[in-house]
């Protein structure tokens, strides 16, 4: 099993801990079938913090949902998946559920609606630790609550019969972290957790993300439209662009010498609360609707560096500099 | 410069019914509490504030769209009534909305140009000609190119759509347009152009904004001066590059630390408030913050602090700075 | 809670006080009993003792009153066929309603929820537009027809079941069946939908991520949120299981309160129809509040008031 090729490949890089290659996701069938990712590589080392970053219809979220079979039956799922070496792409939803939660956890946007509204909180805590660790009644009530510390509930004990409508946005995101980290997962994926959350709320909730990636030496994968979350709360970054991986690079690297123009782009039009005022530069045009993507590059339609060959051929992930890559003609001929 | 809009001491209160386990109790909710602020003409003031903080409910009442418990609203020395009488409506010609929602906000039946023209026609302004031609000079000068002029808003992008709505607000060329999370709703390179569009807009028409938004980015980026609001209050008030690099009121601090800056990257200071905001139910004396501040003093707890200046550009509401304009050592100085 | 049941109990008494008064006034204002129950050439002054004596001389708002008064104290009057007492009348009857109404009942929750799970669950499939369609036939055919039809086949065509009467645990097959397909292709369809839109929600995507095996996610998670739209339309079956049954005892000549109710009103039998209509619709208003109680047990959002945290911006 090869790394993604990197020149860079010193022994100090932790090992890989998941490895998709070729993820092709489609939706639909025959003449109104769309593809929404286009053979997609990605690996996840050891304890490391990715983010993935991207507007609407990139794909991000659909990578890691489509690797964990949730898709559901609609969707064509095609790729290499590998967790610690072993495949896992292909398998059934009973031989996927011993992965889901136990080594891969996933939490979601709007905690709100993404916990059940009719059982209590500590009831769907007791679920995941007992499935996970098979304890069972007053033992697994105990770890739940413990798990409720974990992640700073306070009154863990009597907030353990409420139901989720009862709680505000933050403490429901809070319940859905304890709830991934019941099975001591190897990975965490984060999608958007905290879009839906206030401004105070998400720098607790990121902060806690933090700690609680520390204390288990767990990776994550952070999902996010948010260019400077991103920023602050992982180490390489992942650009993604109409279901194609556009740049991946160490976060600095991204930030300071970002070489993919969509990169550019999105860095110069999103304004920032530390840097000088100045007027922000849109990029033109709009992302391209996912069953209607231009032959060639995807970007090349919006991007003022575009050659003839961009119109022509797709461009593929290629090291411009160590722990660099971009998908571009300009810069990786 | 004119002052355009003056909110003195504006107060929404709302009785409502709390399940209290049997029974309900009645309560009162104040979404907004004695509110004042100006605005004047061709500048943007942004309000920004978490859920809960009463800022759509101050844009409601500025356009007279629900009736105020206390206080005024002048627009052009004129009180905003809202009542929908002859004068309301004559008002409307001057002040417009637009929302965060595009696609909500637009009619699904109508085509673009009929829904930009339909203000014109409601009001009677000019006839059908000049009315169809300053339709399509608006819209072609906000980016809207004519093969979009006759599709239906399902038709068309997000950002596209929220030009349309742009176009609707802006063809009776009000003086104020208050802005509800106008941008929120969408991708993260379309806001840009949207931000820019407005920001043009402004320069050419002279259109005074409020800009209403979570997203402190996005605020600091338009606005002339800001307003924080928590609980029904305004806390702070003071131009973006004061506010965002100096925060003195500890909402502030907190608030604009929470933002995750791509410049400061990991190395940000961060001033993290505990628990969850308070609801706008729960009545006590004394400064709104003081359950979550980290300065509170017995005289918080006492007293309601109110928004004095503290230079000709900046308000704060705290006792903090009570006694002397300079205070002598800005809280959170040494904090992480 | 408590003020929510005093509440609907209120307005229980006053739906069956509006019913037992659109039914007093209707039945009186057509037919006249006399002629209907002694036949229609008896001498007239006959027809006058008749009216006199059942005190249908007197004027309407008067036995109006009469009658509520009397049901105030418990008396639900008497048949005018056989002169015993009509309560007693209709209760004799009810064994052999629920004989059938309990068991389609029954059946039509088995057949209905498992066809409406099984649909959403293989949405777009052929089994899931096989069982749309059907269900679309089931509820668009009256009872009656699908009666009859069944005797057809069964009982004159195959001669397996007898056709009416209700000598044998035989005789009840065919119309439980008929009273139940009805309400089981609504049921279906209704499950079929409020499953659907559960499965499209966030919470059970978060409960597959956990790594909860499939059937776990859908007998846990999806089905107690779809039991609550589908709740209401239970609760409306419960209340129309006595009014269901007219038809089908009528079709197949089963001794229940159905049939009971068909010839009362037939005959004018005013005490019975009445008591009838007291009786049905008590059980409709019972059940619709033994709904609403079960909404607020099986929906914590309803028990605790959804306003209370102030999300107003």
């Amino acid at each position: 099993m090869t790394e993604l090729a990197t020149p860079q490949s010193h022994s100090s890089a932790p090992p890989i801990l998941v490895s998709l290659r070729g993820l092709t996701v489609s939706f639909g069938s025959g003449p109104s079938q769309v593809q929404v990712l286009h053979g997609l590589d990605l690996d996840v080392h050891v304890g490391e913090s990715l983010g993935m970053v991207g507007e609407s219809g990139c794909g991000k979220s659909v990578t890691w949902l489509a690797a964990l079979g949730l898709l559901g039956a609609h969707a064509q799922v095609q790729g290499e998946f590998r967790l610690a070496g072993d495949r896992f792409d292909g398998l059934n939803d009973r031989a996927l559920s011993l992965i889901r939660g136990r080594r891969i956890a996933m939490i979601f946007q709007d905690p709100a609606s993404a916990l059940n509204p009719v059982h209590r909180i500590g009831q769907q805590l007791v679920e995941a630790v007992s499935l996970h660790k098979g304890l069972r009644g007053q033992a697994a009530r105990a770890q739940a609550v413990r798990l409720l510390d974990q992640v700073h509930i306070p009154n863990a004990g009597q907030r353990f019969d409420a139901y989720p409508h009862e709680l505000s946005g933050g403490m429901n995101q809070r319940i859905m972290i304890a709830m991934a980290l019941a099975g001591e997962p190897d990975l965490l994926i984060a999608d958007e957790p905290t879009t839906a959350l206030d401004a105070t709320i998400q720098a607790q909730i990121l902060d806690l993300l933090t700690e609680v990636r520390r204390d288990q030496g767990m990776a994550m994968v952070l999902i996010s439209h948010d260019l400077s979350v991103i920023a602050q709360e992982c180490s390489r970054v992942m650009v993604m662009y109409a279901g194609r991986a556009a740049e991946i690079a160490a976060t600095d690297n991204l930030f300071r010498t970002a070489a993919h123009p969509y990169t550019q782009g999105l860095l110069s039009c999103v304004p920032d609360v530390a840097s000088p005022q100045k007027r922000l530069s849109a990029i033109p045009g709009q992302v391209p609707e996912a069953g209607r993507l231009p032959q060639g590059c995807s970007f090349e339609p919006r991007c003022a560096h575009s050659m003839v060959q961009c119109k022509e051929r797709v461009p593929t992930l290629l090291p411009v500099a160590p722990d660099h890559q971009v998908a571009c003609f300009l810069t990786a001929p | 410069m004119t002052t355009l809009l003056q909110v003195q001491t504006l107060s929404k209160h709302f009785q409502v019914r709390v399940p209290e386990g049997w029974r309900q109790r009645k309560a009162t909710l104040r979404a907004v509490d004695g509110v004042s602020f100006d605005l004047q003409a061709g500048q943007t003031l942004g309000l920004v504030g978490e859920s809960g903080c009463g800022k759509t409910t101050t844009a409601r009442l500025v356009l007279g769209l629900t009736a105020a418990t206390q206080g005024q609203v002048l627009f052009n020395g004129q009180p905003v009534e809202s009542k929908r009488d002859a004068t309301w409506r004559a008002q409307r010609q001057n002040m417009q909305m637009v929302y965060q929602n595009p696609l909500g906000a637009l009619d699904r039946r109508l085509n673009v140009i009929s829904q930009v023209l339909e203000p014109l026609l409601i009001h009677g302004l000019g006839d059908s000609l000049s009315q169809t031609e300053q339709a399509q000079e608006l819209m072609a000068s906000l980016g809207l190119p004519r093969p979009l002029w006759y599709r239906f808003p399902h038709e068309l992008s997000g950002g596209q759509r929220q030009r349309v709505v742009l176009s609707r607000a802006l063809i009776l060329k009000p003086s104020l347009l208050v802005c509800d999370e106008p941008v929120s709703a969408l991708d993260v390179s379309i806001q840009a152009q949207v931000i820019n569009l407005l920001q043009d807009v402004q320069e050419r028409l002279g259109v005074a904004y409020l800009f209403i938004s979570h997203d402190l980015k996005v605020v600091r980026q338009v606005s002339d001066q800001v307003a924080v609001m928590y609980l029904g209050h305004i806390v702070e008030q003071a131009p973006p590059n004061q506010l965002f690099s100096e925060p003195f009121h500890p909402y502030s601090q907190a608030l604009v630390s929470s933002v995750p800056s791509l410049w400061q990257g990991q190395n940000q200071k961060r001033h993290i408030l505990q628990g969850d905001p308070p609801s706008p139910l729960s009545l006590q004396s004394g400064c709104v913050f003081q359950n979550r501040c980290p300065h509170a003093q017995s005289i918080c707890r006492q007293v309601k602090p109110r928004l004095t200046p503290l230079n000709p550009e900046r308000h704060i509401a705290c006792h903090l700075f009570a006694e002397n304009p300079r205070p002598s050592a800005v809280p959170g100085e040494a904090r992480s | 809670m408590m003020r929510f049941l005093v509440i609907r109990f209120f307005r229980g008494l006053l739906t069956l006080f509006l019913v037992l008064s659109f039914a007093f006034l209707i039945l009186r204002s057509t037919g006249d009993p006399a002629m209907l129950i002694m036949s229609a050439d008896a001498p007239p002054e006959a027809l006058e003792a008749f009216r006199k004596g059942w005190g249908l001389d007197a004027p309407l708002w008067q036995q109006y009153v009469g009658y509520f008064k009397n049901l105030a104290h418990g008396h639900f009057g008497y048949s005018m066929r056989d002169k015993s007492p009509a309560m007693d009348l209709v209760l004799a009857r009810i064994p052999a309603t629920l004989t059938l109404a309990l068991p389609a009942f029954a059946l039509k929750l088995l057949i209905g929820i498992s066809a409406g799970v099984y649909a959403a669950l293989h949405r777009n499939t052929w089994i899931d537009r096989l069982l749309i369609s059907m269900s679309i036939a089931g509820y668009t055919m009256p009872s009656f027809v699908l009666g009859l039809v069944l005797v057809l086949i069964f009982a004159v065509g195959l001669g397996w079941l007898p056709s009416g009467g209700d000598a044998t645990w035989q005789h009840a097959i065919l119309p439980v069946i008929t009273l139940s397909l009805g309400g089981a292709a609504v049921l279906a369809r209704f499950t079929r939908s409020a499953m659907l839109e559960v499965m499209g929600q966030p919470y059970i995507r978060t409960a597959s991520a956990k790594g909860l095996v499939w059937h776990r996610v859908v007998l846990h998670h999806a089905m107690p949120n779809a039991a609550i739209p589908t709740l209401t339309v239970i609760g409306f079956m419960i209340g129309s299981l006595i009014a269901g049954a007219v038809v089908v005892e009528s079709v197949f000549s089963w001794p229940g309160v159905g049939r009971l109710l068909v010839t009362s009103v037939a005959n004018r039998d005013l005490a019975v129809v009445q008591s009838l209509l007291l009786l049905v619709a008590t059980t409709m208003v019972t059940a619709n509040l033994v709904v609403d109680i079960l909404y607020g047990w099986i929906d914590p959002r309803v028990r605790t008031g959804q306003a209370a945290q102030g999300k107003t911006a």
